[in-house]
């Protein structure tokens, strides 16, 4: 197994300069380093020497990909903003933002909130679906099923937007139960972090119950779980000692993968709930034209991206016996 | 049932708010709550010049001028200069000099830094590394001297610095520019430049007390700088301190930790949350102002003349990024005041047949106050001068943009899409400025008239014979019979745009002019200025200080954005506007002064480089509990002046928030009945035989 993981990752260097080359090119395609040099000098009394003084600090004044200016083939490619940028990510060096913060000091700081956010959601939500959608498996056919999965339709239909605004209003704004936004840390963050939790598993609940739901009763038309049954086991042995072991291959394909990805946080619940964490860094630093946290927080996520692969393959083999990496 | 009930006697006993969103311990403290939309880019003075960054700055730094918080027209005060200082001018080989000397006043001490403790300015990186904040090491503080304002003058050229103003100043402050270079050779990397080692020209030290800048020819708006953080003090000790190795890693810089004089400094520095300002310990104090406006004495914004300032002992500023969240938590009371979003206009204002604007009937009750104001900005819709079609100074192209500032009626996009807060401008000097008139003297007479007492909006068949005169009857070339199609650069492209440039459509089809928007994004389209290729487009201005020549100079031949990279967007020129523009900049404000103005609107209402546009009107709202709000659209030092009355907000809150749990009960309950049918039908299942006896 340590051989497959250290192919994988040997697979991963590739990839993730096939990533930073993307996210470079969709950047630079869209933003030229003196739109960045405008942006971060203000929109008033910007003079042209001021936008090549920011540029030429910062390393923009060099050639995007390719320079031809220089004489042999190493200083051509090296002497570009892409290998200049890009090279140091892969030991982790993400440097400073373009207002000069430390952007792992940054990332640092911010990934507790969004984890503080997150890994409620993921472990609440995931422990409600597969509670929700078992039951629907179990009452399949009865009015229990026929509404749970007209619930699970219309929760799905409705925009994530509609629960945070209608969350906000209902239990905040009318009812006063919980602060409508805003964070802290420490204990104090539990009475943020309630109603954002709330919606986040609401949320979810549509398309990953009905999913589940399909998974479950995959499993409990084959053999064993009728002969489980023949054998005269309760119903609840059944469905989580017997289905829900033998449907966690699938489960899993989805779950695992997005564990390490986690802490990158969630764009607009972060937005709308008023947390400090990366998503709305990175959100922060799209509107911002800031290429330097806009590659880190790219990269990062490639990397969590690939490492959740990586373990999802692991947990195959700890779930099915059956299942060998080599 | 035993649960619920207990639930229900454990609600019903408790008297406390739970959606208060500040610590328990904070309640009833003498603290502002206010907010911040965009993380601050910079709070180096030298650097800062966005208003998100201003809310802070410019309660720590303090420059040698500021504004009269209550009187209007805006009025410059000394702020730690002792009087406002007065050029002399100075002939020399030829040359005119403007030779200001600047009088700090004794006593005054900066706020508590550690750079002020020898020790802490040869800190290890393990040491600094174990920082949780600056404020954690050994503080001290100092007497203010003139060397600091030189100090920080010099920062203006520092290469590693990006002053805004650093173009402009170089222009006038004696030798700034050879200095900038100076420090160019003498900068080494990651070493700290000591700029008192290197003498600039222009700037020098009178004594301990006094300071001399020296300006190229006259430049009577430098004063108006001198009442902004640019010129503000930073002492040698503080830029020694965070150019230490380390700092910067722990984001440790004098750009994110301001040292300063004012009345408060930055106690909590969480651009991404919340930034917290705290009394600064050694302020001097300032007497709240004994004068004010007609009517501040009624509103009760003369209670505390005289009294020491400031009042409040903490500003709490928590980031919002969301308009409904902070609408919703002003409402509850958990911030002191508010502007109004275009969503929650209806529910906080309503707007009489004459427009006036006035608080909604549940606003009032709250206690909310209203206070409204033309902020000193204009948007207008700029014509390129550079276009063969609609730019230029021919006979035919000015008529078609007279007529168009005919049709292009201000007033309805007000109406519509601003709800009404703006005001149609009628030449380039905002309301409140010098130079400005209202009335029937401030019409532009080419697209209004006056009746019944008000400007009224030319009809649209003045505009079609002013289109016809130009050559284009009915929308129309005549010469060659092709319909006239101009074209809108715009960053409107989403769909929630969509309204506006179908009105913008139907201002052109009033004419039979074809429209066509080119959509862009924000950089080609600062790009397409800054080269001069567009037609028609709409931008903005809001003036750094309140002079006419801080409008009019964005008409200003040599400021062409095309030409010169200035702020001339439209590119207009005009040889004889510019002759009066160097005339205006140069006079007092005087009848003189005023007669030179009125002189320049006429020509700008005869050529109409800009298609008309409107000054925006802000609307703030205070709760009954903030004491001496008033709005100040030009200086930012409002915090000194501000007072609460935190039992009465406590009381306030108490009331708005009380927390209604019975319908969450009650859902919860519906939940576990509705899964009673499921046990019990779990039940029958679990108990059933395997096959039914027959």
């Amino acid at each position: 197994m340590i051989a497959y993981v250290v192919r994988r990752i040997l697979y991963a260097i590739p990839i993730l300069v096939g990533v930073n080359l993307i996210t470079f090119l969709l950047f630079f395609i869209v933003n030229t380093p003196d739109d960045m040099a405008r942006m971060q000098l203000g929109a008033k009394r910007v003079t042209p020497e001021a936008v090549e003084k920011w540029k030429a600090e910062r390393g923009y004044d060099l050639p995007l990909v390719w320079n031809s200016q220089e004489k042999d083939l190493y200083r051509r490619t090296t002497q570009t903003i892409f290998f200049q940028k890009s090279a140091k990510l892969f030991v982790f060096d993400f440097g400073y933002s373009e207002d000069k913060r430390d952007i792992a000091a940054e990332i640092q700081a911010r990934m507790w909130p969004s984890l503080a956010l997150a890994v409620p959601v993921f472990l609440t939500g995931l422990a409600v679906c597969i509670t929700f959608a078992l039951l629907m498996a179990f009452f399949r056919a009865s009015y229990l099923d026929v509404w749970g999965v007209v619930a699970c339709v219309a929760m799905m239909s409705i925009s994530t937007l509609f629960y945070i605004i209608g969350g906000q209003y209902i239990a905040s704004k009318v009812w006063h139960l919980v602060p409508i936004s805003g964070y802290a840390g420490g204990v104090d963050a539990v009475k943020f972090l309630v109603l954002p939790v709330f919606i986040g598993v609401l949320g979810g609940i549509g398309a990953s119950s009905r999913w589940y739901r399909t998974l479950f009763l995959e499993e409990m038309g084959k053999d064993y779980v009728r002969t489980a049954r023949a054998k005269g086991l309760a119903e609840t042995v059944v469905l989580f000692r017997h289905v829900l072991k033998n449907a966690m291959i699938p489960v899993l394909t989805g779950v695992v993968v997005v564990i390490p990805t986690l802490f990158l946080g969630s764009l607009l619940m972060e937005s709308f709930f008023g947390i400090p964490g990366l998503g709305s860094y990175t959100i922060d630093a799209i509107q911002a034209q800031d290429f330097a946290v806009v590659r880190s927080m790219v990269f990062i996520g490639s990397v969590l991206y690939i490492v959740g692969l990586i373990l999802t393959d692991i947990s195959y083999t700890l779930v099915d016996p059956r299942v060998r990496l080599e | 049932m035993r649960l619920l009930l207990f639930l229900l006697a454990f609600v019903a006993g408790c008297g406390e708010i739970w959606n208060d969103p500040y610590p328990a311990a904070d309640r009833g403290k003498n603290i502002l709550y206010s907010v911040f939309a965009d993380r601050p880019k910079h709070l180096d003075p030298a650097q800062s010049y966005a208003s998100d960054e201003a809310i802070f700055t410019r309660q720590v730094y303090e420059p040698p001028l500021q504004y009269h918080y209550l009187k209007r027209p805006y009025e410059l005060i000394p702020l730690t200069a002792a009087e406002i200082p007065v050029p002399r001018l100075v002939e020399r080989n030829g040359a005119t000099y403007s030779v200001y000397d600047i009088r700090i006043k004794p006593g005054i001490k900066f706020q508590p830094h550690p750079g002020f403790v020898a020790a802490n300015l040869s800190l290890d990186r393990k040491s600094i590394a174990r920082l949780g904040s600056p404020y954690e090491l050994p503080l001290a503080t100092r007497d203010l001297d003139a060397d600091d304002y030189i100090y920080e003058i010099k920062r203006l050229a520092h290469p590693h610095l990006h002053s805004p103003i650093f173009g402009l100043m170089a222009e006038y402050i004696v030798g700034l520019k050879e200095y900038a270079s100076v420090l160019q050779k003498a900068a080494q990397p990651g070493q700290w430049l000591d700029l008192r080692e290197y003498p600039l020209e222009g700037v020098t030290r009178v004594d301990a007390q006094t300071y001399r800048i020296t300006l190229k020819g006259r430049y009577p708006q430098f004063v108006y700088w001198l009442a902004m953080p640019f010129f503000a003090p930073i002492p040698w000790e503080a830029d020694r301190f965070f150019e230490q190795p380390g700092m910067a890693e722990k984001n440790f810089t004098l750009d994110w930790w301001p040292v300063g004089t004012g009345p408060y400094m930055l106690a909590e520095n969480d651009p991404n949350a919340r930034m917290v300002l705290a009394r600064n310990p050694s302020f001097r104090g300032e007497p709240y102002p004994s004068e004010g406006e007609a009517g501040d004495a009624e509103r009760g914004l003369l209670a505390d003349a005289g009294k020491t300032m400031p009042f409040i002992d903490r500003a709490v500023y928590t980031r919002e990024k969301e308009g409904i969240p902070l609408w919703n938590k002003f409402m509850q009371g958990y911030y002191d005041s508010s502007g109004i979003g275009s969503e929650s206009f209806d529910q906080a204002v309503r707007v009489s047949m004459e427009g006036d604007a006035a608080l909604t009937p549940d606003m009032e009750a709250r206690g909310i106050r209203l206070d409204t104001t033309i902020a000193p900005t204009i948007f207008y819709l700029g014509a390129n001068w550079l276009d063969p079609v609609i730019g230029g100074n021919s006979e035919r192209s000015r008529k078609l943009r007279q007529a168009l500032a005919i049709a292009v009626d201000w007033e309805e996009q007000l109406s519509i899409f601003y709800n009404g807060r703006g005001v149609p401008s009628h030449s380039p000097v905002a309301p409140g400025i010098f130079g400005y008139r209202d009335g029937a003297e401030g019409m532009n007479p080419v697209t209004h008239e006056w009746m019944d007492g008000k400007a009224h909006r030319r009809p649209i068949e003045a505009a079609k014979k002013l289109l016809a005169e130009a050559g284009y009857p009915d929308g129309r070339d005549a010469k060659t019979g092709q319909p006239l199609i101009l074209y809108l650069d715009t960053t409107s492209r989403g769909p929630s745009d969509k309204a506006m440039i179908d009105w913008w459509r139907k201002q052109f089809a009033k004419l039979s002019i074809q429209f066509e928007p080119r959509q862009t994004d924000w950089n080609r389209f600062q790009e397409k200025l800054r080269k001069g290729s567009t037609q028609l487009f709409v931008v903005g201005w809001s003036a750094d200080y309140p002079d006419p020549e801080n409008f009019m100079f964005l008409l200003h031949g040599p400021q062409s954005r095309a030409k010169n990279q200035g702020e001339n967007a439209s590119n207009y020129t005009s040889p004889e506007f510019d002759a009066l523009f160097d005339r205006m900049r140069n006079t007092p404000n005087s009848p003189e002064r005023q007669q030179v103005i009125d002189r320049m609107t006429e020509i700008f209402r005869r050529d109409a480089p800009w298609i008309g546009g409107f000054h925006p009107k802000n609307f703030g709202l205070f709760h009954s509990w903030l004491g001496n709000a008033k709005a100040n659209e030009i200086s930012d030092n409002k915090l000194k002046y501000l007072r609460v009355d935190p039992a009465k907000r406590e009381a306030m809150r108490r009331e708005w928030n009380k927390p209604v749990v019975w319908p969450a009960i009650l859902i919860l309950f519906l939940l576990l009945v509705s899964i009673v049918p499921a046990v019990r039908t779990y039940r029958r299942r679990e108990q059933m035989a395997a096959r039914p006896a027959s």
